[in-house]
């Protein structure tokens, strides 16, 4: 489009807006790290597809009623629902702009999270020790890769909030920090979710094969 | 001062959520995580099929909770911008899982019949 003719060229400034408005740093930050989970969960929805398409095949190899431990599962599923509400509490902390509170809830989260994982690797462990490992069948391969990437998310969210823990002590809760803490927050909550399908669809409905 | 200004500007973005918001997540999760468990390992049902559809809409309504109440997802929050990216990729995730099980259905059901019980491969 062009200018009309009638606008002087004094004021073509504010026709076009060429003033650059005020955009305050890291104000898309949270918009652009959602736009990043969505497209992580897309990530994931072809995991979930690749087992749902594969799942049933076992090449003669053992099934989930052979290998799973619902128990276990049940224990893991505890781990990642608690360690979601405890980041809750650090981000209430976190409004309530106390440091040491952020920093213990913080901690506990990562426990939570820890304990997971170690759960789940202890699971991972006993199912190549039996045999059962990612090349037995597509069923295992598609099991051990949508089952990963999830652990792997969890490892990484992990590493960040213990860095997150060191960097609020470096400087307390200044707007960059929340920030972080926000995105932490969307990232772990986001892997709960993904749990959530995780249990029903790989476990639970694995069970019922 | 420039703190408190900054927790208020994170007020028009991101939503926060209060202590109320995780309590009631957390509860409603412990609930809806522990009955399809029950269901699968007690089989009170006895019913595959009705356990596995069961199973699924507590999982559906999970992920409702989780996003409500954890995420604090709403129409309002970054001016609309996460309702709509979600609302997309909500679709694009239900055209790949819908479509890939149709499809590899189909797949299955029309291709010539096989062995099911193929010697070990070396």
């Amino acid at each position: 489009m062009s200018a009309p003719a009638n606008v002087p060229s004094a004021d073509l400034a504010n026709w076009y807006d060429l003033d650059e408005h005020d955009h305050p740093e890291g104000g898309s930050t949270l918009l652009g790290f959602w736009i990043y989970l969505m497209s992580d969960c897309l990530i994931f929805a072809m995991l979930f597809a690749a087992f749902g398409v594969v799942g049933g095949n076992y090449a003669a190899g053992p099934g989930p009623k052979d290998l799973f431990d619902l128990p276990l599962v049940a224990l893991n599923t505890a781990m990642l629902l608690f360690s979601s509400i405890t980041y809750g509490f650090a981000m209430l902390a976190m409004q309530r702009g106390n440091v040491k509170a952020v920093q213990g809830w913080l901690l506990v989260t990562g426990l939570f999270g820890a304990a997971f994982l170690s759960i789940e690797l202890y699971e991972f462990a006993h199912l190549i020790h039996e045999g059962a490992t990612p090349q037995r069948s597509a069923f295992l391969s598609a099991f051990f890769t949508l089952v990963g990437t999830h652990g792997l998310h969890v490892t990484f969210g992990l590493i960040w909030l213990g860095v997150l823990v060191v960097q609020v002590g470096q400087r307390g809760l200044v707007a960059a920090n929340q920030r972080r803490l926000m995105c932490l927050s969307l990232f772990w909550h986001f892997l709960d979710v993904v749990w959530i399908g995780v249990f029903t669809f790989v476990y639970l409905l694995g069970m019922l094969r | 001062m420039s703190a408190a200004h900054d927790v208020h500007a994170g007020e028009d973005g991101a939503a926060h959520g209060t202590m109320r918001d995780y309590v009631i997540g957390f509860v409603l999760s412990v609930v809806l995580t522990a009955i399809p468990f029950w269901l699968v390992m007690a089989d009170p049902l006895g019913n595959k099929a009705l356990t596995g559809g069961i199973v699924v809409i507590f999982a559906a309504v999970q992920i409702v909770v989780h996003m409500i109440f954890f995420l604090h997802m709403n129409t309002k929050s970054e001016g609309g911008w996460n309702m709509l990216a979600l609302l997309f990729t909500v679709v694009l995730v239900v055209i790949v899982l819908s479509g890939s099980f149709w499809v590899m259905h189909h797949l299955n059901t029309n291709m010539m019949p096989m062995s099911h019980d193929m010697p070990e491969l070396p």
